[in-house]
């Protein structure tokens, strides 16, 4: 488990903003790259890479790791529906869409689809309260959610995941 | 029409790009205020704007900034909070998406002003597109010579670096968040000291929000004083509103802040009323935190005066008949709504969020959450709302940061105001779990007792 050439330039271009031993501060930012090329989840051997990397203590990054929510600790399929649940969201309907969701991929908040597909996971305020039910998928959002909307983003992971394989 | 002074450009064709904003007039405050005035005089200014904090607490920024310590030979940092984690706010991520440029060039002069020579915006970590729309806009800047060595000729250097948070509300609280910035979890440390003495790295910080930072681009353009007039009171320039919940135009808004909040809810300017034709039963105007309303104490205060969208009328009464400002996070509740269940929700979002240093907050906002469930699962006792309201009370001010109060304040304002819901609630369980309480008397006219 190691970064790539690009990855390492990445790496390099992140520790860069902070001064001389200040190395530290990179940590959050590190984190998501080794989620992002590690398979969108935090292992103990990529969070010991980490460590080394910065040269800090494993524990230091460990307990950060298990603070944010970002940070997957168990492997998570290959989309991840995070639906927000939060007060607003809630007026507009959210409970309905994570229900449906959850129905239509025969899981429950929290789990993974057996094909390795899916992950449903509830989360809380995303700054989209206004477009909502929403939820994010990856880097971007998916906002005022329907069921039929629900319904074509599940089928084009689906064609995409085909594509992939 | 209110007057724009942040998202006037917003909507121009290619304004997220450097040519677009700096042919509408863009980086002017920033020749302005590096060419023509010392760091000393931008401080004046923004002083004399009356400027006040946006990101929620409403500390004025001006004197903010006049406290930053500057001992010899020591590096100080100016922090953009781009954390936007409060439920109802999503007023920064519109400023940052449409018109970044904005937000940098307010922060140029910002680091000018304090002598940040490495500035960071702390971003939160969901909204990672916005961070590709930010480093393309430093990007551009440093490209034209408005960041990086020497910039204008002036002598004066500066870098904008984009931090990613990676899901924690509490990294929006100033020190919470610099430990974050520092590669920690995200603990609010005790104050004193304060990030203005020490703060990122032990050195001195000033910590802002999006907003306030991007509003110093028209105080230097227009000059304090001519900002100043803008608005009324204490509250004076113009007001991001992110309205979210039961309206028939969720978005974000720029007002001016002498606008009633009758007006902001019903005009179609703004929220475009409520739909279905249903009615108003309850807000809550500044973001989660800030106490909830029902549709009569909103419109009008205690006294029967009309309630205006700005810090002073918001407050009217205090906590027993007032709300706040807050981060201008406005969540409307339509008649259906129930506010034990929404209570609920926010009850579940502190828990989540709390770091858990202090017992009162770690402990209370989980007892807290667990009563409210039981009470709208039908579960619950009518002491149980006693209990709830003591629990309250021994969170507000025992603990080391403020979100133990924003845990408390949701729950407090619920209760005071809509504790009949709570009581139906307990009293007809089964009931409950069919139908909402619905409007009852929540905007009913109030009855003003007429003074000699
Ligand atoms: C729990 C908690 C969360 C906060 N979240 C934010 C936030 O997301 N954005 C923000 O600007 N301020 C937030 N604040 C307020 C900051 O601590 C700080 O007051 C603010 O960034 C100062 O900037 P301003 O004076 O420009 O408003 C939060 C405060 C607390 C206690
Ligand atoms: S009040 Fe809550 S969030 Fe703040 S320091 Fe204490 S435990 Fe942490
Ligand atoms: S409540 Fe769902 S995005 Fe804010």
């Amino acid at each position: 488990m190691k970064f790539n050439e690009e990855q390492l330039t990445e790496f390099n271009r992140l520790v860069a903003r902070y001064p001389e031993g200040k190395q530290k501060s990179a940590l959050l930012p590190v984190l998501h790259l080794a989620q992002d090329s590690f398979g969108g989840w935090l292992s103990a051997e990529a969070m010991d890479y980490v460590a080394e990397l910065l040269q800090l203590n494993p524990i230091e990054v460990y307990e950060v790791a298990t603070f944010y929510s970002m940070y997957n600790l168990k492997p998570v399929g290959k989309y991840m529906f995070e639906v927000c649940q939060t007060g607003p969201c809630m007026l507009n309907g959210s409970d309905d869409i994570i229900a449906y969701i959850g129905e239509k991929l025969g899981i429950k908040p929290g789990e993974t689809t057996s094909d390795g597909l899916f992950t449903l996971k509830t989360v809380e305020c995303l700054g989209a309260c206004g477009y909502a039910p929403m939820m994010q998928m990856g880097k971007t959002y998916r906002e005022h959610l329907t069921k039929a909307k629900v319904d074509a983003i599940i089928e084009d992971c689906r064609k995409n995941a085909t594509i992939h394989n | 029409m209110s007057k724009k002074l942040l998202l006037e450009k917003a909507h121009v064709e290619g304004i997220r790009y450097y040519d677009v904003y700096r042919r509408e007039g863009g980086y002017r405050s920033v020749e302005k205020a590096l060419k023509t005035m010392g760091p000393e005089a931008i401080v004046e200014e923004v002083k004399k704007s009356g400027l006040r904090g946006r990101g929620g607490a409403g500390f004025p920024a001006g004197m903010k900034w006049s406290f930053i310590a500057k001992p010899e030979g020591v590096p100080r940092h100016l922090v953009c909070n781009a954390d936007e984690s409060e439920p109802g706010t999503f007023k920064d991520r519109y400023l940052m998406e449409f018109i970044p440029h904005l937000l940098i060039e307010g922060l140029i002069v910002s680091s000018f002003a304090l002598g940040s020579n490495d500035t960071y915006i702390y971003i939160r970590g969901e909204y990672a597109w916005i961070v590709d729309i930010l480093e393309q806009a430093i990007e551009e800047a440093k490209q034209n010579g408005f960041l990086g060595k020497n910039i204008l000729g002036i002598g004066f250097d500066c870098n904008i670096h984009v931090q990613r948070g990676a899901g924690a509300y509490i990294c929006g609280e100033e020190t919470a968040l610099i430990e974050s910035l520092e590669g920690k979890r995200g603990n609010p440390r005790i104050k004193p000291p304060f990030p203005a003495v020490q703060g990122l790295w032990m050195r001195p910080t000033v910590v802002n929000n999006v907003e306030t930072l991007a509003a110093v681009v028209p105080i230097i353009n227009m000059g304090g004083e001519e900002y100043a007039k803008i608005g009324v009171g204490r509250s004076t320039g113009t007001k991001l509103i992110s309205a979210c919940g039961n309206i028939n135009k969720p978005g974000v808004y720029e007002i001016d802040m002498t606008i009633s909040v009758e007006e902001f809810i019903y005009s179609d300017e703004y929220c475009g009323g409520i739909p279905n034709g249903k009615k108003l039963k309850a807000c809550i105007p500044g973001g989660s935190s800030v106490p909830i309303l029902p549709a009569n104490l909103l419109l009008k205060t205690a006294k029967g005066k009309t309630r205006y969208m700005n810090y002073e009328s918001l407050s009217d009464g205090g906590f027993a008949t007032g709300t706040m400002m807050g981060s201008g996070g406005f969540i409307v509740l339509d008649e259906d709504q129930c506010v034990v269940r929404h209570t609920l929700s926010l009850a579940r979002f502190y828990r989540h969020e709390s770091c858990g240093q202090c017992s009162p907050c770690r402990e209370g906002t989980g007892w807290m959450e667990k009563i409210l469930k039981n009470i709208e699962y039908g579960h619950g006792k009518l002491s149980d709302i006693d209990l709830l309201w003591d629990i309250q009370r021994k969170i507000e001010g025992n603990t080391i940061c403020p979100l133990g109060d924003a845990a408390a304040w949701p729950v407090a304002a619920a209760i005071r105001h809509f504790r009949d819901e709570f009581e139906w609630h307990v009293l007809h369980p089964e009931e409950a779990q069919k139908r909402n309480y619905g409007l009852a008397h929540y905007a009913d006219p109030i009855h003003v007792p007429v003074t000699a």
